[in-house]
């Protein structure tokens, strides 16, 4: 190997390295941490558990227990948080996808100095504080706020629409915040699409909707799944918006994780929670790695070839 | 739509000639005008070229045949039919895409059968139509297999087999050599030329290489600036240019401005010659009218001795030349300074006494049928 490729080598190392490095310290050992206090049992003191490993007369007592994995996967509050949770998610990632999905493939196809525009009237939320948009979304949404208010004006409605501290507070914030994570990736993935694909198959005889069925969908569907993911991995896990937004009566598992900690005070359960919440959230990235090597082999998926350039 | 009620002329009768019909064609895009006032006929099962430089509108013109774009003036007539405001698909045009833009998600087979599963043919014919089209194409044996694991030419293959299964009355080929190595493409220029020739289908070929251009095609429309300089058989804009533009695009050439003679309605002064220019035919032109000749290089003969002709001749120095194989190319300078390209074939060359060499001095001559007086 020659100097030069060396060199590109160790700095390909370094620059693969530093995220892996820093995933590895920041969330790989926090959640062995948290994964071995999932075996450990409750108890009163600092640390609230009972260590896993200890050494007493001459003797290494390891005293691993399941009962709180047995819990979470038997007690109706965790699985049904669990149930709804995925429930909340799932409609979050269909909503932003039935929303997204048109406007990013508007935005593709639109004029390429209107783009930056419109994209950037995507990414505009993020420029201002998470909690307080979600903060703000109260007074928008409560019984005296300024959409009731609005309708109420307009003599649409007598009463004031009850939007706040239920599921549809909860779902509208949820799609609203989530939307972006949606769009950016799905749009990325369209925008990069070969317009003569869809014009071969308008000259073969598509209508427009078969070409759309036929071409665009089924060639989008891998920015389709990566997109989705990105919502409904954070979905499942989501606390702040169903704190603020959603009502007494929907408890998601991050509620459920936060009381376990700090109100109950039993980590272990609440750690045994977390590390099946994990699990949970594996599945579905595993079958996006599967479904990604076996496309793996297609390279010119939207390439375009070469000699391509629109040539008048 | 009623003949009366089109507001345009009407549509010119319907003969083998006129199979294709363009008729002032305007296509602008903002202040651009990519397509102007093209009008253009083109015969039943001719292979017909649009030949110009990348920008020229010929790939423009090509889509508003497929209908992917609409011009803004004009009429588009295909087998008698008006087709200027039907969509692509419900034109009986198909268009090979310079990318070829085959299906990467549909196997070769799915790919060829696309067009005829929107016209929902019966599943037994679209076997069999699909399975005489990848034959056509000597493609039979990949139908199984996705294009990414296809070379290009034989993604150039799947695509002409895709745009011919549905018998289209024509069938447009956007630059189809382009995306093809050198070494393959003229091999490919033949091959396909022989397929769309035994299919026997009416084509339209954008090309911006001349060379393919002349191979492939029957006729050819010389385009520049959204304009159609010129129409004809390869041989004929090849030989009889109408414009400078078409004799200096299509092979090289000499170009001479002269200035008509007084006495002499063939004869032409030119700053650069001693002798006058002879053209083939009486100007119909006064005294001192400018126009442009041009004489091809290989048009021209070289000697050592001085030519006996009274007009069409000069003397020069070799200045450089170029061993081509089956010619050499000289470049002789005049006494007035100017350059002139001549080709001698090996045969030419032989004839001589002795082979030209650095610095001698020739004769060159030329005979009246060989300039082209071009106007502008």
């Amino acid at each position: 190997m020659s100097k030069a490729a060396l060199r590109m080598f160790s700095g390909r190392t370094f620059v693969i390295g530093v995220p892996y490095a820093f995933l590895l310290v920041f969330f790989m050992v926090p959640f062995l941490a948290v994964l071995a206090i999932s075996f450990a049992d409750p108890r009163m003191g600092v640390p609230p558990y009972t260590p896993i490993a200890q050494w007493q007369d001459g003797a290494l007592h390891l005293s691993m227990s399941i009962q709180h994995f047995v819990a979470v996967i038997t007690d109706p509050l965790y699985v049904g948080a669990y149930a709804y949770s995925v429930e909340i998610a799932l409609a979050t990632t269909l909503l932003c996808l039935l929303i997204g999905y048109p406007a990013c493939y508007l935005i593709a196809r639109s004029d390429p100095a209107w783009r930056n525009l419109l994209l950037m009237a995507v990414m505009l939320p993020f420029w201002t504080s998470y909690l307080i948009r979600v903060y703000a979304w109260i007074g928008l949404l409560k019984t005296q706020g300024l959409i009731n208010g609005f309708l109420l004006w307009l003599h649409v409605i007598h009463e004031p629409f009850k939007l706040y501290h239920n599921n549809w507070g909860l779902m509208i914030g949820m799609v609203y915040n989530y939307l972006p994570y949606l769009m950016l990736p799905l749009y990325a993935h369209l925008v990069k699409m070969d317009m003569s694909l869809v014009e071969a198959a308008s000259v073969l005889g598509a209508k427009p909707w078969q070409a759309f069925l036929t071409v665009t969908l089924p060639l989008s569907r891998r920015g389709i799944i990566a997109s989705c993911l990105l919502v409904f991995i954070p979905a499942v896990g989501e606390y702040v918006i169903p704190e603020l937004l959603g009502g007494s009566n929907s408890l998601m598992i991050g509620r459920v994780m936060w009381d376990g900690f700090f109100v109950n005070t039993d980590w272990p359960t609440a750690a045994a929670a977390t590390a099946a919440m994990v699990v949970i959230l594996l599945l579905p990235i595993a079958w996006f790695q599967r479904i990604q090597q076996r496309e793996v082999a297609l390279p010119h998926d939207f390439a375009r070839l070469p000699g391509q350039e629109a040539a008048s | 739509m009623n003949e009366a009620t089109r507001p345009q002329r009407p549509p010119l009768a319907q003969t083998a000639a006129d199979f294709v019909q363009l008729v002032d064609v305007v296509k602008r895009y903002g202040e651009a005008v990519a397509v102007n006032r093209v009008s253009l006929s083109i015969r039943k099962n001719e292979m017909f070229a649009l030949l110009g430089s990348s920008g020229c509108g010929k790939s423009t013109l090509l889509r508003l045949m497929a209908g992917l774009a609409s011009p803004d003036a004009g009429r588009i007539f295909v087998d008698g039919e008006d087709v200027t405001a039907l969509p692509p698909y419900r034109r009986p045009v198909s268009m090979m895409f310079q990318s070829y833009a085959l299906f990467p998600h549909m196997s070769v087979e799915n790919n060829v059968a696309y067009g005829l599963r929107r016209d929902s043919v019966a599943k037994n014919e679209m076997r069999q139509r699909v399975a005489a089209a990848l034959d056509l194409v000597q493609m039979g044996k990949y139908a199984q297999r996705k294009p990414h694991q296809l070379s290009g030419g034989q993604q150039q293959r799947v695509a002409l087999a895709r745009s011919l299964v549905k018998r289209p009355k024509l069938l447009l080929l956007d630059e189809p050599m382009s995306a093809l190595d050198k070494k393959i493409r003229q091999e490919t220029q033949f091959e396909l030329g022989n397929i769309l020739y035994d299919v026997g289908v009416t084509c339209i070929l954008v090309t911006h290489d001349q060379e393919e251009a002349m191979t492939m095609a029957d006729r050819l429309a010389l385009m520049d600036d959204g304009r159609i300089l010129q129409v004809g058989t390869p041989g004929e804009v090849y030989e009889s240019p109408s414009c400078r533009f078409a004799a200096e695009f299509i092979g090289s050439t000499n170009l001479f401005t002269g200035e008509l003679e007084a006495d002499s309605s063939r004869r032409f002064r030119c700053p650069h010659l001693e002798v006058p220019l002879e053209v083939p035919h009486a100007m119909n032109a006064r005294r001192g009218h400018a126009a442009q000749i041009s004489v091809r290089p290989e048009r021209i003969a070289m000697g050592f001795r001085k030519p006996e002709q009274e007009c069409n001749w000069t003397a020069g120095k070799i200045e450089q030349y170029a061993y081509m194989g089956s010619y050499t190319l000289y470049y002789v300078r005049l006494a007035s300074g100017r350059l002139l390209a001549v080709d001698i074939s090996r045969m030419g060359v032989h004839a001589l006494e002795r082979a030209p060499d650095y610095c001698d001095t020739v004769y060159l001559s030329w005979g009246a049928e060989s300039l082209v007086v071009l106007e502008k």
